[in-house]
């Protein structure tokens, strides 16, 4: 049975896969049609035809993870690192008849590489189907408080 | 301590036949020197008109050190402005794009003046009676910038009024910017969104240099784009059919064989263009109705003419790239010597099918976003050389590939794709511009 309870072990969970660099753990709890979005618009709803900062499915998320170890990827030499620094997850919806769950946590994020270290606020919008017994992520939705900001590299996940 | 200034022969001095000196990437008096001569003297992007589509829509800019505002008159007209008040220099707009309305209204003390610039009320008018106001250069309203150019609705503008015209700076390498808006089956773009931007710590030209360098994909993209590759082949199972994203990163990886044989194309005053017989663009899936579009736009010939120019990038001197088959412009814009900041703009193809939209839009997140992979592969490297260029064991930077004594200055002519031609012919348009109103080299050399 999902809980809100459920729901909020998995956000939580999912950030520590994150913090601890533990990338392909974070993989596997996305959905096979799963998205990973950043819009580059205040209350974006659209994804293909708006600019966006990231929209990639599992094979480029994949990419990422994989590149992320690879003997060549020279802007991870030294490696990156993040902190997630979270509120509550303020459940949306929790409605395992209809199979929605749905939740919105604002947080801030913080990467940081060499001696440089940057941070962003934002909100992680998650949305959750359930598969068997667990969650996956259909949708996870970042949205910064600046994301019209001219940044440098961002090189790991919100 | 100037070394640089009223010194042409000494910035002349920086620019070897086949090297430069590193002072051009870290010195901060070359770098100011840039912002004083170089641009001023050169034809600068502000825009592009569907920015200003309806009267009172103005956009902002910076010139090199210089805050500029591009507005539409109700006439139709577009002006462009020093974004400045004329009575104690408040900047009269601070936003990227908006509409003013009827008038510009500085916020400081409701000076307002009409869209063309002229100025329109001052409040209590009568304390400025008997003053000689009337002869006052305020009295004229907002300065306005002579030289302005829309090329088909690309808004260019030469800060200094006695520089080389616009036909004469651009020339041939217009052509880039024609094909580009010849995609549409109705000859229009249109902007319909903000820019990615992504700010670069280094110097503005490594990432002008970087546009027509055809020798860095295959390595420095190894992580990204090869990356992408191997995961394709390995997880695509039984389908055939190349994702969007696999046809973007892909080709990439082409080997330098690929590259010699695409070509580059240089033109006078620092243009140029890598994919001249073919470029990573030229292998895209055919997007559907499309084609279709543009023959009963153009004629068969006409339109198969136009999408047969799969032109890779356009460098135009000094700082900004085109991509015409992919209908994307970047703009890098200086802000100090080791501090660029890059402006992604893609334009939406009116009347063409939203999938090549998409396709853009794409191409800007995967390769010129601060998330992008492909875009931190470079901005390493960029950082790197900012910091390599501080060792004092070789001040020189090395742009001899396929070099041969005796080569042209400012003249046309297709070359091997792997030649660093295209990066010499931008820093002998470097040093020409920065020094062409610097009186005494003028003299020498006339």
């Amino acid at each position: 049975m999902i809980t809100e309870k459920t729901i909020t072990d998995f956000i939580y969970r999912e950030a520590d896969l994150l913090d601890t660099m533990q990338w392909q753990a974070w993989l596997d709890l996305f959905h096979p049609e799963g998205r990973y979005w950043m819009p580059l618009e205040w209350q974006q709803h659209d994804p293909v035809l708006q600019p966006s900062l990231m929209y990639e499915d599992l094979l480029l998320l994949k990419v990422r993870v994989e590149r992320l170890a690879g003997e060549r990827t020279f802007s991870q030499k030294p490696k990156s690192r993040c902190h997630h620094l979270f509120q509550a997850p303020q459940i949306i919806a929790c409605d395992p008849e209809a199979g929605v769950f749905k939740a919105r946590t604002s947080y801030i994020y913080t990467e940081t590489r060499g001696d440089m270290l940057e941070r962003f606020s934002g909100w992680a919008s998650h949305d959750l189907v359930q598969v068997g017994d667990s969650l996956k992520i259909k949708l996870k939705r970042v949205d910064l408080v600046n994301f019209d900001a001219p940044f440098g590299n961002i090189q790991l996940f919100m | 301590m100037d070394r640089y200034r009223n010194n042409a022969l000494a910035i002349d001095a920086l620019v070897r036949d086949a090297e430069v000196h590193r002072d051009v990437y870290v010195d901060p008096e070359i770098f100011e020197l840039e912002m004083e001569h170089l641009f001023p003297n050169s034809w600068i992007y502000v825009g592009h008109a569907s920015q200003l589509a309806k009267p009172g829509d103005f956009i902002t800019a910076n010139i090199g050190r210089q805050p500029v505002l591009a507005s539409r008159h109700t006439d139709g007209a577009i002006h462009v402005f020093y974004n400045r008040c004329p009575h104690k220099g408040v900047k009269i707009a601070s936003e990227p794009c908006g509409n003013t309305g009827k008038f510009f209204r500085c916020p400081y003390h409701a000076w307002s003046f009409k869209t063309d610039g002229s100025l329109l009320a001052i409040p209590l008018k009568k304390g400025y009676e008997g003053t000689g106001f009337g002869d006052a250069q305020a009295n004229e309203g907002l300065s306005r910038i002579r030289n302005v150019v829309v090329y088909r609705d690309f808004i260019f503008v030469q800060l200094n009024d006695n520089g080389v015209s616009f036909e004469d700076y651009f020339g041939e390498s217009l052509s880039t910017i024609d094909n580009m808006v010849d995609r549409s089956p109705v000859g229009k773009l249109a902007v319909v969104a903000a820019p990615i931007r992504y700010m670069h710590t280094c110097n503005w030209k490594m990432l002008v240099e970087n546009q027509t360098d055809t020798c860095h994909p295959m390595v420095a993209h190894e992580s990204s784009a090869g990356t992408a590759v191997k995961v394709w082949k390995r997880e695509q199972g039984s389908s055939t059919e190349t994702p969007m994203a696999v046809q973007l990163y892909g080709p990439f990886m082409s080997p330098y064989e690929f590259y010699e044989q695409s070509g580059i194309r240089i033109w006078p005053n620092g243009h140029g263009h890598t994919g001249v017989a073919n470029s990573i663009h030229s292998n895209y899936s055919d997007i559907e109705g499309y084609v279709g579009q543009m023959v009963a736009a153009y004629g068969e010939k006409r339109a198969h003419e136009i999408l047969g120019e799969v032109r890779h990038n356009t460098v135009y001197f000094p700082n900004i790239m085109v991509k015409g088959a992919v209908q994307i412009l970047r703009n890098f814009i200086p802000i100090a010597v080791d501090k660029t900041l890059v402006e992604s703009w893609v334009y939406r193809l009116v009347g063409a099918p939203d999938k090549l939209y998409e396709r853009a839009l794409m191409y800007n997140r995967f390769i010129n976003a601060p998330t992008s992979i492909v875009g931190h592969d470079d901005l390493e490297m960029y950082e790197r050389a900012q910091e390599g260029l501080k060792s004092n064991g070789n001040q020189w930077v090395n742009l001899q590939r396929l070099y041969e004594a005796g080569e042209q200055a400012d003249v046309t002519a297709v070359i091997n794709g792997t030649s660093e031609r295209q990066m010499r012919n931008q820093f002998h348009a470097w040093a020409k511009f920065m020094t062409i109103d610097m009186g005494e080299r003028i003299e020498a050399a006339e």
